[in-house]
């Protein structure tokens, strides 16, 4: 439908302008950034007209770093120093780490917070800094293709990622000056992009098995609404470990040994991993490895992967369980990620499904893709876009309780932004303190769940044990992001965290990693700041002033009006002061001066959608 | 949130047990259409809030109204009647006899020389009694019998717990 754009006589609308949104795939083994450019997604390229971008860096001792082909080319020669696969340390502490396996080519090195480093010869460099250095080249390569800053970038992360990948990626992105406007779940980008083809509705699964990690998402299209309805899947499996299984079976058959040194590793894992590629397409491919002459075919790469595709098949019939539905009732299978390129998995898949999954949109492009649409509707390129991806939360969220049990608060596959209170009480007499232990996860016992964060409600006047009536709320916003706050009822004392888990970067540090990077460019940052702020000041400006145009006489009076028009006017006059701070403080008096409008607005159009729903009974007859 | 005086009214229905389902799920698309943080992200930080905070609500309401046990509670709450309020359901010997016999049965599960097949037998069993429970609920409530509904909400929850634990169980049977 085109709706014409109809305007007042003396308030023809502004001019739409076109702002800059890229969606990027920060993958385990290759990402990408794509943009929307005229209505139709594309992907960018580099200057030799490469759209993938290997997700490796090396680090020189003299300061270089090269990310990308480059680094690539040295992961065999420089094996320490060259980082790949790092999305699969994102986020995460000493002990997953020890979880993913042994044959790890790097020396990790405990960082703060229990969380490991890579010992590299520029010094210790944590996942997120590394990931930071592979997102710079894509805003550097976005920013050249789309010939200017950019507004912000969608970035994706798998579904299954808990709150401490996703808070780290959220870092890195900052650390790389980017601005995220939205986390968004690998599989759900995949089904926009599918979505925008098909113009579907119905059932779709996403089986999106990438370098290090699977997802599998069921979701319901309905009128551009696209719901997930259950998510699941495994943060630390994927292609990665089909080639490391290969690998194994190579190093046994050749005799090599446990005892690799790094440089052996990477060699015999690259040797696998081109085998791999090849079964693909052929039945048998031949292999040499130090003095050893062989062959792999087909059928026993199966037989050494079919263990780990199980793995994938049990968490999708999980994924479906949860969702209350059959697998026969599925309408589209979309496969993601470049591991579904294996012929195995396909094969699996199809038999699971009892049908033939889609492959139309490259497996490799599809999320980028779905994600610049997604960057693209979001910026505000799209007015009358009708797409709204709701998403879910795919771990529990809740706190310790007695007997070191956790008590879920909010379940996996709610439905984000979501908030939930509950109460509890003292046990002790006289008790004057909390600890609230933030966890996530399925398990009963705190101890098989992941720990956020921990914080203590101090300050309770002493009561008798069970009397302190303590609320504890739990709120996840729409990236999946969980802040907590607890609160004493009787006596008001209160207590708030953002759960900045406990794998994750303090806010400390991010500052501290961010001025260090700004350190030569310190001009650079002013420019920023004021850039940001004016960004800001327009927006609001922008915005106000419509509003006011709108509903401004029927919503407010005389008195409230005028005194929101003259904050409009200052903060015009101050936004092109070219002071940052004045700015800032200009934004958050309008901001609050207009908060109370901005609520009288709400609250009118929630009433003018309900009327909505009468006329339409009224026309339906019911 | 002072916007409604129910759930109900949020997404334009009846306050009654047997909602339509459907229209419930395309209101709460409309209204997310309109509220989602999504739609205010190039919006200042102010309506960027708001529009979260009524998108939290409207989720709340949505998964509220949308569970059957918790639609069944929500009602109840509206009659003036807790939930949690055990001196409203008086449960008799025979119900608290079925509880057991049917715990058990869920455990010998595991021991089954066919456990899918006797796990889908209990499943079956608990899932027709708990469709049951909900007309019963229904026709409490449309004829506003509190201590009734309030008994029925309990029966209601020990088979929400025992379904579950049921799905539970399948899952651990998935796994080996």
């Amino acid at each position: 439908m085109v709706l014409l754009q109809i305007s007042e006589p003396g308030q023809s609308p502004e001019p739409h302008q076109h702002r800059r949104a890229v969606g990027i795939d920060l993958g385990t083994t290759n990402s990408l950034v794509a943009t929307v450019r005229s209505g139709t997604p594309e992907l960018l390229t580099d200057s030799a007209g490469n759209q993938l971008l290997p997700s490796v860096v090396r680090y020189q001792a003299n300061g270089a770093v090269a990310v990308g082909t480059q680094a690539y080319d040295a992961l065999v020669d420089d094996p320490l120093n060259t980082l790949v696969s790092v999305k699969r340390f994102i986020g995460r502490g000493a002990e997953d780490i020890k979880r993913l396996g042994t044959q790890l080519p790097y020396e990790l090195v405990s960082g703060s917070a229990g969380m490991p480093n890579f010992r590299t010869c520029a010094g210790d460099i944590s996942p997120v800094a590394a990931s930071a250095e592979i997102l710079k080249v894509l805003v550097e390569r976005s920013e050249s293709a789309l010939g200017g800053p950019l507004d912000g970038a969608v970035i994706t992360v798998p579904a299954y990622f808990d709150e401490s990948q996703r808070q780290a990626t959220k870092d890195a992105a900052t650390l790389a000056g980017l601005k995220v406007l939205r986390l968004l779940n690998e599989p759900t980008a995949a089904a926009v992009a599918y979505g925008l083809d098909q113009q579907g509705e119905g059932l779709i699964a996403v089986y999106d098995l990438g370098g290090g990690t699977f997802d599998i998402s069921v979701l319901r299209l309905s009128r551009g609404v696209f719901e997930v309805l259950s998510t699941g899947g495994d943060s630390a499996l994927g292609g990665d470990d089909f080639d490391r299984a290969l690998a194994g079976w190579i190093g046994e058959q050749a005799d090599l040994g446990d005892n690799l040194d790094p440089f052996q590793q990477r060699q015999l894992l690259k040797l696998a991993r081109n085998a791999k590629e090849a079964l693909s397409v052929t039945e048998q491919t031949p292999v040499s490895v130090a003095d050893w002459q062989g062959s792999v075919s087909r059928s026993l790469l199966n037989e050494l992967i079919d263990p780990l595709i199980a793995k994938t098949l049990q968490a999708c019939k999980r994924a479906l369980r949860d969702a209350g539905i059959q697998a026969t009732e599925i309408d589209n299978v979309v496969m993601v990620g470049g591991s579904t390129r294996t012929h195995r998995v396909k094969e699996r898949v199809r038999e699971v499904f009892g049908r033939e999954p889609l492959l139309n949109v490259d497996p490799d492009q599809v999320v980028a893709v779905g994600a610049a649409l997604q960057a693209d509707v979001l910026v505000g390129n799209r007015p009358g876009d009708e797409t709204l991806l709701l998403d879910v939360i795919p771990l529990s969220l809740g706190i310790e309780t007695m007997g070191g049990l956790m008590e879920k608060m909010i379940y996996r596959n709610t439905t984000i932004p979501v908030a939930k209170a509950q109460d509890f009480t003292t046990f002790k007499d006289g008790q004057t303190a909390m600890a609230i232990h933030v966890l996530q996860g399925e398990r009963e016992l705190v101890s098989d769940c992941r720990s956020l964060a921990r914080f203590e409600l101090r300050d309770i006047p002493p009561m008798v044990a069970g009397s302190a009536k303590i609320r504890v709320k739990f709120q996840v916003d729409a990236d999946g992001l969980l802040s907590v706050s607890a609160r004493e009822l009787v006596s008001g004392v209160e207590s708030h965290v953002d759960v900045k888990p406990s794998y994750g970067l303090n806010d400390d540090e991010v500052t501290r990693m961010l001025r260090e990077s700004y350190t030569h460019a310190k001009d650079d940052m002013q420019l920023r700041a004021l850039r940001e702020q004016q960004v800001e000041a327009d927006r609001l400006f922008e915005d106000l002033s419509a509003a006011l145009a709108q509903d401004g006489k029927a919503l407010l009076d005389d008195r409230e009006y005028h005194c929101l028009e003259v904050a409009l006017e200052d903060l015009g006059r101050v936004r092109n002061s070219g002071r940052h701070r004045d700015i800032a403080r200009h934004v958050e008096i309008v901001s609050k001066t207009s908060e109370e409008f901005a609520a009288r607005r709400m609250n009118a159009s929630i009433k003018k959608a309900l009327a909505g729903h009468s006329i339409d009974e009224i026309d339906r007859g019911e | 949130m002072d916007i409604t005086n129910n759930y109900f009214e949020v997404f334009g229905l009846p306050v009654e047990y047997d909602i339509n389902l459907r229209q419930l799920s395309e209101r709460y698309h409309d209204l997310q259409r309109q509220f989602h943080p999504d739609r205010h992200v190039a919006k200042t930080a102010r309506e960027r809030r708001l529009s979260e905070q009524y998108t939290t609500f409207v989720n709340q309401a949505y998964g509220e109204l949308k569970s059957p046990l918790q639609r069944a509670e929500y009602l109840l709450g509206m009659m003036g009647a807790d939930h949690g309020d055990e001196s409203l359901s008086t449960l008799d010997p025979d119900f608290l006899m079925e509880q057991m016999s049917l715990r058990e049965a869920l455990a010998e599960v595991r021991e089954a020389d066919d456990s899918e097949a006797s796990l889908q037998e209990v499943a079956n069993h608990a899932t027709s009694h708990y469709a049951a429970l909900q007309r019963e609920f229904s026709e409490q409530y449309s004829r506003a019998d509190v201590h009734s509904a309030a008994d029925t909400v309990a029966r209601m929850q020990f088979f929400y717990k025992l379904l579950k634990e049921i799905e539970q169980l399948e899952h651990e049977l998935d796994d080996y």
